[in-house]
């Protein structure tokens, strides 16, 4: 029974390991950390994103694309033919924005599908090696699964509707609307009873996009990596001894193989979702009510 | 699980990697895009317009073809035409070079009667005049008696 205990012990400790930020405290506050691990993978999504769509765009050729190329392209006048027929306003930003969202959530999701234990592991053992304690080594290698980042896409996001808003209809006609929207009424009085009721509508609307958009994809990505470390639990410290390991293996096998194919439709389908409710958005301040 | 710091960091990220996108990554694919675009829709259309090209050329050159076949019959039709009238001509030629051949003919052959009927006429005159000299066993003036001769020679 005591060997019991130590392996549920083992079990919660490894779990909360894994769902543990590598932290940098630099202010006094609580707020004052920043997640070094999520900033890292971040960049390296980012920068395996720029390379394929500003450095190898800069060189793309309008004779025969190569294979890269035709991807490339592929994705773009996907990502340009949803904005087109979303989004009627004139912008710039609005399609280098979707693709940038749907490129680099993607890139990030993917992180997901990596072994859950193999950079955490080799973190650890690097760690070990340079003479610290690998205890204390945490890494989480999926940014969307850190809730910081898909709020402060979803964040940008909203700074970005409110700009398109005002530029798209001015900032009388954008602030007006705050009182005369949704509800549509006839004569001043009734106006004067209704915007209350508007401005509070607006309000909660403009404060629930922001936060349902960024916990749809931080929810979904949290919960995978949840069953991914679940899945790893399986054969937590077993040995070839018991015949449960051997049972216990099969099933983690078929549940690791079958979680992580459908996986790869989630994070897929979060990046789009994240970029098409992005895009309704900014159409919809730039559309007048 | 609570948002702290990186929340900024991600947000102004995002807004980075928006702008990069934006000024060096976007507007290239798109050139290229509509570059191929706009390339493609020439090919297509000089394509089509070689083909209508073709077109107009080979009803030209039936049209020629035509042309010329009824050109030629026209030649053909006027050379045999010429050819006739070449053939009708000499035969015209022909028959009145022979008729003026005949004529002289008939006018040498008259005239050579003619003088062999003289000279036949002067000898018999001669050879009368010899007879009747004998008969009359006499000399006779053939000075004296040439208006009697002469018209003896007209009377024969």
């Amino acid at each position: 029974m005591a060997a019991e205990g130590t392996e549920s012990v083992d079990m919660t400790g490894y779990i909360q390991h894994h769902l543990h930020h590598w932290q940098v405290k630099v202010g006094d506050s609580a707020f004052m950390t920043i997640n070094v691990d999520t900033l890292i993978f971040t960049l390296l999504c980012a920068v395996t994103f720029l390379f394929l769509f500003v450095f190898l765009a800069r060189r793309a050729t309008s004779g025969v694309p190569g294979k890269l190329q035709s991807i490339v392209e592929a994705v773009v006048l996907f990502v340009d033919g949803l904005v087109k027929e979303t989004f009627h306003g004139k912008s710039k930003v609005i399609a280098p924005m979707s693709l940038t969202m749907f490129g680099l959530i993607f890139f990030m999701n993917f992180l997901d599908l990596l072994p859950i234990d193999l950079l955490p592991w080799a973190w650890a053992s690097g760690h070990q090696l340079a003479g610290h304690d690998p205890a204390h080594a945490y890494l989480r290698i999926v940014p969307t699964a850190d809730l910081n980042t898909p709020l402060g896409m979803a964040l940008a996001v909203f700074l970005m509707t409110q700009y398109v808003g005002i530029s798209q209809k001015g900032v009388g006609h954008f602030f007006g609307e705050f009182f005369t929207a949704p509800f549509h009424a006839e004569g001043p009085i009734a106006k004067i009873l209704l915007s209350p009721a508007n401005l509070l509508l607006r309000l909660i609307e403009e404060c629930v996009r922001p936060v349902s958009l960024s916990l749809r994809l931080f929810g979904n990505m949290y919960a995978g990596e949840l069953i991914f470390v679940l899945i790893a639990v399986m054969t937590l410290g077993a040995t070839l001894a018991h015949t449960s390991t051997w049972l216990l293996g099969f099933g983690q096998i078929v549940a690791g193989f079958g979680w992580t194919a459908f996986h790869i439709l989630i994070i897929t389908l979060q990046a789009f979702i994240f970029m098409v409710l992005s895009i309704v958005y900014l159409s919809m301040a730039a559309e007048s009510h | 699980m609570t948002p702290n710091l990186t929340l900024v960091i991600q947000g102004l990220a995002f807004f980075a990697v928006v702008w990069l996108v934006m000024k060096f990554g976007w507007p290239h694919i798109i050139a290229a895009i509509e570059d191929r675009q706009n390339k493609i829709a020439e090919g297509l259309s000089a394509a089509e317009k070689a083909r209508k090209d073709l077109a107009d050329a080979d009803a030209r050159v039936a049209d020629e073809i035509r042309k010329a076949r009824v050109e030629a019959a026209a030649i053909i039709d006027k050379a045999n035409q010429q050819a006739t009238q070449i053939v009708d001509k000499a035969r015209q030629d022909a028959v009145v070079e022979a008729t003026k051949q005949k004529a002289i003919a008939a006018a040498d052959i008259e005239a050579q009667a003619h003088k062999a009927r003289e000279e036949l006429r002067g000898k018999v005159v001669a050879l009368a005049m010899a007879g009747a000299e004998k008969i009359l066993k006499r000399e006779i003036d053939a000075n004296a008696h040439k208006a009697l001769i002469d018209q003896l020679v007209t009377e024969i």
